[in-house]
C-alpha cells in the first residue's frame, strides 16, 4: 500500500442546517445528478436551507425566491464528490510522526481506537481538497498493533468546528499480507484472531458496565483488549459496517464466507484488486466494493491479477463499486481515475464505465456504501447542499472547481498552497523581499 | 624471507615496481643498467597476468538492437513534434528505424509503405521518464527485490543501478502500454548522498539489461539533499545526521575525487571513476533535492568544486527559484501534485512547473513511481492547467515538450531521440485522441521503428516471464 495522505475534515452534525447557508438557485447548467443518470443540459438546482429541495430541467416561465442566483452558464454543475477511503484530518505530514495520528501502533488499543476523536478540521489537506470539490469523506485509522483499523468516521470539509458527521461509522480490519504479518504471521491467524474477536464480542452482547472479557496478547502486543472487544459489539451485531481489506481472489472467498458464521455481519470490501476473478460471487453476496481504480501491477503475491478493468469488471457483474481513494497519491486524484476508466471503454478488450457511471463510482455510491446514501454524493430532493461548479468537465485531468458549496454555504477555496501560488506569481523582489508579499 | 619469496613469486607488475624500488634505494650504475635489461626482459615476456579492462575498452556495453520494422507513415493526425511545434493533419514517416519526414499534408511518403489514417488522432514522440525505479525496485515488491538503496553508507557513488535492474519487471510493459514510455533513467535511490550511478533503457523487453541499455546514453550519478540522507545514517549515529552534515561529507568526498584525479599513480577506485567522470562532463548529476534553499546551496557546491549539475529532481520548491535555475542552466524533474508528505515536500503547488516555464527555466515532468509513469501525460496536463489559470501562456505541444525533449536533454540523450526530427530514432506514439486527456491511450508505440505495443493486437503486448501462468497473463492490464 502507498502511504496515506492524511487530510483534515470539518463538519456539522446532520441534523442543523448550516449557520451561513443562503438559499440559492443555479440555472443554466450542465448538471450531474451523481446517481449515474445522463448530465441535464440547461438544468436547474435550487438550495433552500442548506439542502437539495429541486435539481433538474426547471419548467420554463417559473419564477422563485432566493437570496443568490447563479447563472452557470453552461458549466459543469455537481453534488460534491464523496472520498473513500481517507485519513483527512488526521495528519498534517505524514511522514512527521509527531504530526501523524494515522497508526498506533504503540497503543495497546486497536478496534477502539475512533478516529472522530483525532479529526482536524482545519488541516491544511482538508483545505486543499475541499478546493478540488470534496464536500464529505470516510475517515479512518489504519490497522498497526493488530489486524483492526478502529472506528472510521464520516466527516464534512467545510472547516468549521464540526468535521465529524458520523463518528464510529465504520470498523475496518485487514485479511490480506497486511493483515497476516499484523496478527502473528499467517492468514490462518489473521482469520483465527478475527473470529476470536467476534467470538468475544457476542459475548459482550447485552451487557453493560465495564467489558469483561479476556484480552488477546502476544508477548508485550495487545491483539484484541477488552475495550477493542467491546467496541466490536455493534460490528458482530450489523449495526456498525466492517470494512474489510482484502486484495486476493481467494481471500475475498475467505471473506464471504464469514457471512455463514456471523450472519449479521454488514461487511465492505476494500482494496479488492483481484475481485473480477470472483465477480460474480460478490455480487450474489451482495456486498459492495470500495476498489483499487488503476492498480495494474502485481506488486505483491496477492494482487497478480490487478488490471484497470477491475472496476468496470465487478461493476458490470453487478457489484456496487465505488472509487478507493486510500492507494492514490492523495484524494483529488478521484477524478483523474474515474476519467482514466472512462477513457478504458475505448480500449479493446478492457472493461471501463461510462462516464455517468465513472461519476457516481466518486460520488453517490461511495455515499450509499458509507451509509450516506440520498444524502451526500446526490443532487436530489432532500440531500445535503453541496454544490460543485467546475471550469471544465469534471473528470478531466486539469479541470478544478471554481465555486464549492457545502450544505449550502460557499467555501473558501484557499490554502496554504493557494497563498504560496499568489506569492511566487513572480520573483519581483526589487522593493522588498517574497517575505512581506502578502 | 617471507617478503623475499613473496617478491620472487610475484610477477608481471609486481616485478616490474621491485625492480623500480631497487634504482631508488641508490644500486650502482652497472646494477642499474642490469636492473633496466632485465626489466625490458620482463616486460617482454611477461604483461600483466590479470588486468581488468577499463570503461573505455567498453564493460556492460549496450547488447540492445532495434527490432525490424517496416517503413511506416502516419497521416492525417495532430502532430506535437516534441520541440514546441504542432501540426494540424500532419504526416510523420519512418523508415529503417529513423525519422525520414515530420510535416504538413503536402509530405511525400512513398507509396508502397504501411500507411496509418490518423484522423482524429494525435502523433508525440515517444515519452520519456527521467526518474523511475522500475527493475531496481520491480514488482512484486518484495524484500527479495528491493535492489534500489545500498544504504549501508552515505556515499557510494561505485554502484551502478543496472547491476540491480530486473528486466522481468512487468511495470516495464505497463510503462510502454499505457505511458508511451520509450526511454526512461533507472535511478539508484535516495538514502546516500551519492547513491549511484543510474542507467538510461530502451523500454524494450531483453533478457538482460545490456539488451535494453540504450546505446550511447551518458551516464547519470544520482546524488540526494536534505531529510533522506541525514535520517538514514543520523539515526545510525553516524554523519550525515543533518543538512550542514550532508554538504561536510558531500565536499570532502568531491576533494577526495579531485586528488585521485590529479593522481596519475593512483590504484583504480570504483567510486572515484564515477566522480571523475562527473568532473570530466561525461557523467551527468542528477540531484534528489526538494527545498529551494538546497538546491542554491547544491548550485554553488558544484562551482566549487567544478561539474554540472543537470536537474533537480522531486524539485517541489523550484518555483521559488526559477531564476537562479535558469541562470545556471539547471532542470528541474518535477510532479504534478505530490505535496505534504514528508517535511521538504509541504509547499508543492500545481504550479511549479508553469512558474520555471515563466522564467523560462527548464521543466521536466517525473514520475518516480510504477504507476504515475503510465500517465505522464496526464502529469503534464495538471502542471499546464495550473499555470494557464495564474494567466501563463502554456501551449499544449509545450506541455508535451515537458515529457519528451526536455527530459530526453536533461539525459544527455536528446541528438538521438526526444522529438520527431528527421534522422533521429523513430521513437514515436500513436495517441487514440489528444495525449493531453485523460480519455486518451497509446494504440501504437514504435521503438526504433519496430512496433512494440499495438492496442488492436494481443500479439503487440509484452508478457514478462513473471507472469506467465500467473492469473491475468495477457490480461489488458
Amino acid at each position: 500500500m502507498k502511504r496515506l495522505l492524511a487530510l483534515a475534515v470539518s463538519g456539522l452534525a446532520l441534523a442543523a442546517a448550516p449557520a451561513l447557508a443562503q438559499d440559492m438557485i443555479v440555472t443554466n447548467a450542465r448538471l450531474v445528478i451523481g446517481d449515474g443518470s445522463a448530465p441535464v443540459e440547461g438544468g436547474t438546482v435550487i438550495i433552500e436551507g442548506g439542502k437539495v429541495v429541486f435539481a433538474g430541467k426547471a419548467a420554463a416561465g417559473q419564477t422563485y425566491a432566493t437570496d443568490v442566483v447563479i447563472d452557470a452558464g453552461g458549466a459543469w454543475v455537481t453534488p460534491g464528490i464523496f472520498a473513500t477511503l481517507t485519513s483527512l484530518g488526521l495528519a498534517d505530514v505524514s511522514a512527521v510522526g509527531d504530526s501523524n495520528d494515522i497508526r498506533a501502533g504503540n497503543a495497546p488499543f486497536s478496534a477502539a481506537l475512533d478516529a472522530s476523536t483525532a479529526i482536524n478540521p482545519t488541516s491544511q489537506h482538508i483545505l486543499v481538497h475541499r478546493a478540488v470539490g470534496i464536500t464529505r469523506a470516510a475517515t479512518t485509522t489504519q490497522p498497526a498493533g493488530s489486524i483492526f483499523a478502529g472506528q472510521g468516521a464520516i466527516i464534512d470539509l467545510d472547516g468549521d468546528a464540526n468535521a465529524v458527521m458520523q463518528p464510529r461509522a465504520f470498523q475496518m480490519v485487514n485479511l490480506g499480507e497486511g493483515g497476516a504479518q499484523l496478527a502473528g504471521g499467517s492468514r490462518a491467524a489473521a482469520h483465527t484472531l478475527l473470529r476470536a474477536a467476534l467470538r468475544e464480542a457476542q459475548a459482550l452482547v447485552g451487557k453493560t458496565g465495564t467489558p469483561q472479557t479476556t484480552e488477546i496478547v502476544k508477548d508485550d502486543e495487545v491483539l484484541l483488549g477488552r475495550f477493542d472487544a467491546e467496541a466490536l459489539v455493534p460490528v458482530v451485531t450489523g449495526k456498525q459496517k466492517l470494512y474489510v481489506a482484502v486484495e486476493r481472489a481467494a481471500d475475498i472467498r475467505g471473506v464471504l464466507a464469514l457471512k455463514k458464521e456471523f450472519a449479521q455481519l454488514d461487511m465492505v470490501l476494500v482494496g479488492v484488486t483481484e475481485g473480477w476473478m470472483v465477480a460474480n460471487e460478490i455480487a450474489a453476496a451482495g456486498v459492495p466494493v470500495i476498489a483499487n481504480g488503476l492498480n495494474d501491477l502485481p506488486e505483491s503475491f496477492e494482487q497478480l491479477g490487478a488490471t484497470q478493468s477491475n472496476a468496470g469488471r465487478l461493476m458490470r457483474a453487478g457489484v456496487k463499486v465505488a472509487i478507493n481513494a486510500s492507494t492514490l497519491q492523495d484524494p483529488r486524484r478521484l477524478q483523474q481515475v474515474a476519467g482514466n476508466l472512462v477513457a478504458l471503454t475505448r480500449m479493446p478488450g478492457a472493461t471501463g464505465m461510462s462516464w455517468d457511471q465513472a461519476f457516481a463510482a466518486i460520488s453517490s455510491v461511495p455515499a450509499e456504501i458509507s451509509g450516506m446514501g440520498g444524502k451526500a454524493g446526490v443532487l436530489k430532493p432532500g440531500a445535503l447542499g453541496d454544490v460543485v461548479l467546475w471550469d471544465g468537465d469534471p473528470l478531466e485531468v486539469g479541470s478544478v472547481p471554481v465555486k464549492v458549496y457545502i450544505g449550502g454555504v460557499e467555501q473558501s477555496l484557499e490554502s496554504h498552497q493557494s497563498r504560496l501560488r499568489e506569492r511566487y506569481k513572480d520573483l519581483d523582489e526589487s522593493d522588498l523581499p517574497k517575505a512581506y508579499d502578502r | 624471507m617471507f617478503a623475499d619469496k613473496k617478491m620472487r613469486a610475484g610477477t608481471g607488475a609486481l616485478a616490474t615496481i621491485v625492480s623500480a624500488l631497487a634504482l631508488i634505494a641508490g644500486a650502482t650504475a652497472a646494477d642499474a643498467r642490469d636492473k633496466d635489461k632485465k626489466r625490458d626482459k620482463e616486460a617482454e615476456t611477461a604483461a600483466p597476468a590479470f588486468t581488468a579492462k577499463r570503461e573505455s575498452d567498453g564493460v556492460f556495453s549496450s547488447t540492445y538492437k532495434p527490432y525490424p520494422g517496416v517503413a511506416t507513415a502516419l497521416v492525417g493526425a495532430t502532430v506535437f513534434d516534441g520541440r514546441g511545434g504542432k501540426i494540424e493533419n500532419g504526416v510523420v514517416f519512418f523508415s529503417g528505424g529513423k525519422i525520414v519526414a515530420v510535416g504538413g499534408p503536402d509530405t511525400q511518403v512513398p507509396a508502397d509503405i504501411a500507411v496509418f489514417d490518423g484522423t482524429g488522432k494525435f502523433v508525440t514522440p515517444g515519452i520519456i521518464d527521467i526518474h523511475s525505479h522500475l527493475g531496481d525496485y520491480p514488482s512484486p515488491g518484495v524484500d527479495a527485490h528491493s535492489d534500489g538503496n545500498e544504504a549501508t553508507s552515505p556515499t557510494t557513488p561505485e554502484v551502478w543501478a543496472e547491476h540491480s535492474v530486473w528486466p522481468q519487471d512487468p511495470g516495464f510493459s505497463r510503462a510502454l502500454a499505457n505511458g508511451g514510455i520509450t526511454a526512461l533513467q533507472i535511478l539508484p535511490g535516495s538514502a546516500n548522498l551519492m547513491g549511484g550511478r543510474s542507467v538510461t533503457l530502451k523500454n524494450v523487453p531483453a533478457r538482460t539489461t545490456q539488451g535494453m541499455k540504450f546505446p550511447g546514453a551518458p551516464y547519470g550519478l544520482k546524488m540526494a539533499c536534505g531529510e533522506n540522507p541525514k535520517r538514514v545514517y543520523g539515526s545510525r549515529g553516524r554523519m550525515p545526521s543533518t543538512r550542514m552534515g550532508n554538504l561536510a561529507v558531500n565536499r570532502q568526498t568531491w576533494l577526495a575525487a579531485i586528488d585521485y584525479a590529479n593522481n596519475k599513480e593512483a590504484k583504480r577506485d570504483l567510486a572515484k571513476e564515477t566522480l571523475v567522470g562527473v568532473l570530466k562532463g561525461e557523467i551527468l548529476v542528477h540531484n534528489h533535492c526538494y527545498r529551494a534553499d538546497e538546491m542554491a546551496i547544491v548550485m554553488d557546491m558544484a562551482k566549487e568544486m567544478g561539474y554540472k549539475v543537470s536537474t533537480f529532481h522531486h524539485a517541489v520548491e523550484s518555483y521559488k527559484i526559477g531564476d537562479l535555475l535558469r541562470e545556471n542552466d539547471v532542470c528541474s524533474a518535477v510532479w504534478a501534485d505530490w505535496y505534504g508528505f514528508k517535511m521538504e515536500s509541504y509547499d508543492g503547488i500545481l504550479e511549479n512547473a508553469a512558474f520555471l516555464q515563466r522564467e523560462g527555466a527548464c521543466v521536466v515532468i517525473h514520475s518516480d513511481d510504477q504507476n504515475d509513469i503510465q500517465r505522464l501525460n496526464q502529469e503534464a496536463r495538471k502542471a499546464q492547467k495550473a499555470g494557464q489559470r495564474m494567466g501563463i501562456e502554456i501551449s499544449d505541444a509545450t506541455a508535451i515538450q515537458w515529457i519528451t525533449y526536455n527530459p530526453a536533454k536533461a539525459m544527455g540523450i536528446h541528438e538521438m531521440t526526444g522529438s520527431l526530427e528527421p534522422g533521429k530514432m523513430a521513437d514515436v506514439v500513436l495517441w487514440n485522441g489528444d495525449p493531453l486527456s485523460v480519455y486518451s491511450r497509446p494504440e501504437k508505440v514504435w521503438i526504433d521503428g519496430a512496433l512494440m505495443f499495438d492496442a488492436n493486437d494481443p500479439k503487440r503486448r509484452p508478457v514478462s516471464d513473471f507472469e506467465l501462468g500467473q492469473p491475468g497473463e495477457g490480461d489488458v492490464k
